[in-house]
């Protein structure tokens, strides 16, 4: 599958991040593919865990790994339904490097009448060096 | 949130609430932590639950504590959080030489309703 630069339209890539909490921490959209999705957001000290260090916190990250996978069920699913994250659970591989930016992808790969599943990495800069791995799931309502 | 709040913590608005004797944090509702319309972005949910897990670690490990490193987290989210205040508070149900389990549930206006909990393993680095 090629990446599409343009997006797919049925994902409103304005309506994913331009407004409230997406739009308060940056959070942008890639790109996506048949069954995936990648977001990303520009590190900003003010989503640190610690003025002193300045290594983010884990927040924004979550924030980041439920977008992009709710984006990469839009983007398997070529429609918009109402959904709510069932449950995420995330390994933190290793701290980001702060200055940097985090993209995280999400894979959706499979979606059942009302429930879908999706595998989400996240990094900050080497896809293959992750600071953050993730599984989730959604509840989809019928239409 | 411990002595110096983190920007983090400071972005989200989340406050410590006195007297409550226990750890628990406070996140009045805002612009900025809004999702999905009219409801609290789920990922802002997971940053309170974690925040509460650290309170309740730092709480037990007091002044002299070692590095903590997050291992993981394990969110389930039972309601949407609506417009409103959320309050969250963790357990610790181990704290081991080099290993802590905390557990931690987020709130809004019935405790016993909650919209999520999260389970957390942290490393100590000693």
């Amino acid at each position: 599958m090629e990446p599409n630069d343009a997006p797919p339209l049925e994902i409103d890539t304005k309506l994913v991040a331009s407004h409230g909490h997406s739009q308060a921490i940056g959070l942008r959209f890639v790109a996506s593919g048949d069954d995936w999705a990648e977001m990303a957001f520009d590190y900003d000290p003010k989503l640190a865990m610690s003025a002193e260090t300045g290594v983010l916190a884990s927040g924004p990250l979550i924030s980041l790994i439920d977008s992009a996978s709710a984006v990469a069920i839009l983007a398997k699913t070529g429609r918009g339904r109402p959904m709510a994250t069932l449950d995420m659970r995330i390994d933190y591989v290793r701290a980001a490097k702060p200055g940097r930016p985090i993209i995280a992808r999400g894979e959706c790969y499979r979606v059942a009448r009302n429930v879908a599943f999706v595998r989400c990495d996240a990094h900050d800069g080497d896809p293959d060096d992750l600071v953050a791995h993730a599984i989730c799931s959604f509840y989809m309502s019928d239409e | 949130m411990s002595e110096r709040q983190p920007p983090y913590a400071d972005f989200l608005g989340v406050q410590r609430v006195p007297d409550a004797g226990e750890p628990r944090i406070m996140m009045p509702y805002a612009d900025n932590v809004q999702g999905r319309v009219g409801f609290v972005h789920g990922g802002v949910i997971g940053g309170l639950l974690e925040m509460a897990c650290y309170e309740a670690l730092i709480a037990q490990l007091g002044d002299d504590r070692p590095k903590i490193k997050p291992i993981n987290v394990a969110i389930d989210f039972l309601r949407g959080g609506v417009m409103q205040d959320t309050f969250a508070v963790a357990t610790i149900q181990r704290i081991g030489k080099r290993i802590a389990n905390a557990q931690a549930i987020a709130w809004q206006d019935d405790r016993n309703r909650p919209i999520a909990t999260a389970r957390m393993h942290f490393l100590l680095d000693r």
